[in-house]
């Protein structure tokens, strides 16, 4: 009972023994992309759960950019943010855009992002797809812009997810630690 | 196919206490999620501190999204002692108790600092909050061994549940 309750109040757990371990990427030499393949329709819902930092440090953290099936085709994407900084909340809308899929943090130290993607209902060819993310980065004020956010990403094709690719905002490459595991969720 | 997602450790207190720690957690997952059912033993809310491996320096900090009903907003605390994780109802005779859900993802390396997700919410009458919180752990990269859940000015009620799961990855 308490498994379903946490699972409705969203990015929580889930009935243990209806979630398996699909595959997992750990960055052993800094890579462009993360890349799951081959994904088996024979679930209800994925979840995504990474800990991530990119090879840059222009900015406190990159956005990381989900292709479902390989569609690089940003009008296809939509994304809505709820966050907060340390300071203000604010919320953001944007179109033609493929990001709300989590964040990596800035390179040059040990702090990671963290972020927990569920792809709801994936194998589902009568309807778009959602996915939900919570994330977050905090480096004890050192950078300034800490961040947590929950996030939403819609891609606008009734076709089953068989792939997800995900890249960074600025084209740098995950650094070495950095974690991807996808789980399947009966 | 081999169980991913397992019980560590789950308690429901019979009797108030200051304090719950999980400890001698397994180094054989990638992530932790702890969920809790908690309140406070007093009549007012608390909030709720917790520390890894009793390292109570000042080694933490975090961020917080929050909802009150009627608007958001975001604040922090760094060079703290501890991460707030949940806010947590007094004992006024309701029924309802207030929630948190942890995700502490990659305890077990000693190569990051560690960083956790936080889902919480406070349904009492004169405190009703939804929140999500950022935390960090900057102490020298350990692996997580136990995790400390406080209340900041009461106790954990009786019937407060705690449960820690493991989830492995392929």
């Amino acid at each position: 009972m308490l498994n379903n309750i946490a699972a409705l109040v969203g990015n929580g757990a889930v009935a243990v023994g209806d979630y398996e371990s699909i595959q997992t990427v750990t960055v052993g030499t800094a890579q462009a992309s993360i890349a799951f393949t081959s994904i088996p329709s024979t679930y209800k819902h994925l979840q995504i759960r990474s800990i991530a930092q990119c090879s840059t440090n222009t900015s406190p953290w990159q956005r990381i950019v989900v292709a479902f099936n390989s569609d690089t085709t940003n009008a296809n994407y939509a994304d809505h943010l709820l966050q907060g900084n340390g300071s203000t909340a604010s919320a953001v809308a944007e179109t033609s855009s493929r990001k709300g899929f989590g964040l990596a943090a800035q390179s040059g130290s040990t702090y990671f992002g963290a972020n927990i993607t569920d792809v709801l209902d994936y194998a589902n060819t009568n309807k778009y797809k959602t996915s939900r993310t919570l994330r977050g980065f905090d480096s004890n004020g050192v950078y300034t812009n800490q961040i947590i956010t929950l996030e939403s990403n819609l891609w606008m094709s009734t076709a089953a997810i068989s792939s997800i690719t995900l890249t960074l905002e600025d084209s740098s490459n995950f650094n070495t630690y950095s974690s991807f595991a996808l789980y399947g969720v009966k | 196919m081999p169980k991913t997602y397992e019980p560590i450790a789950t308690n429901t207190l019979g009797s108030a206490q200051a304090s719950y720690t999980f400890s001698s957690i397994p180094s054989t997952y990638t992530d932790l999620v702890v969920v809790a059912s908690a309140k406070s033993s007093l009549t007012t809310t608390t909030q709720v501190k917790l520390t890894f491996n009793s390292d109570t320096a000042t080694n933490y900090s975090w961020t917080r999204l929050l909802g009150d009903g009627s608007a958001a907003s975001s604040a922090r605390g760094t060079t703290q002692a501890y991460v707030e994780v949940g806010y947590i109802a007094g004992n006024t005779g309701s029924p309802s108790p207030d929630m948190f859900i942890l995700q502490i993802q990659n305890y077990a390396n000693s190569t990051t600092y560690k960083t956790l997700l936080s889902r919480w919410q406070s349904m009492n009458a004169a405190n009703a909050y939804v929140a999500a919180v950022v935390g960090l752990w900057r102490k020298t990269p350990e692996a997580i061994t136990s995790i400390t859940l406080t209340p900041t000015s009461a106790n954990f009620d009786t019937g407060s549940t705690f449960t820690l799961y493991g989830i492995k990855a392929a």
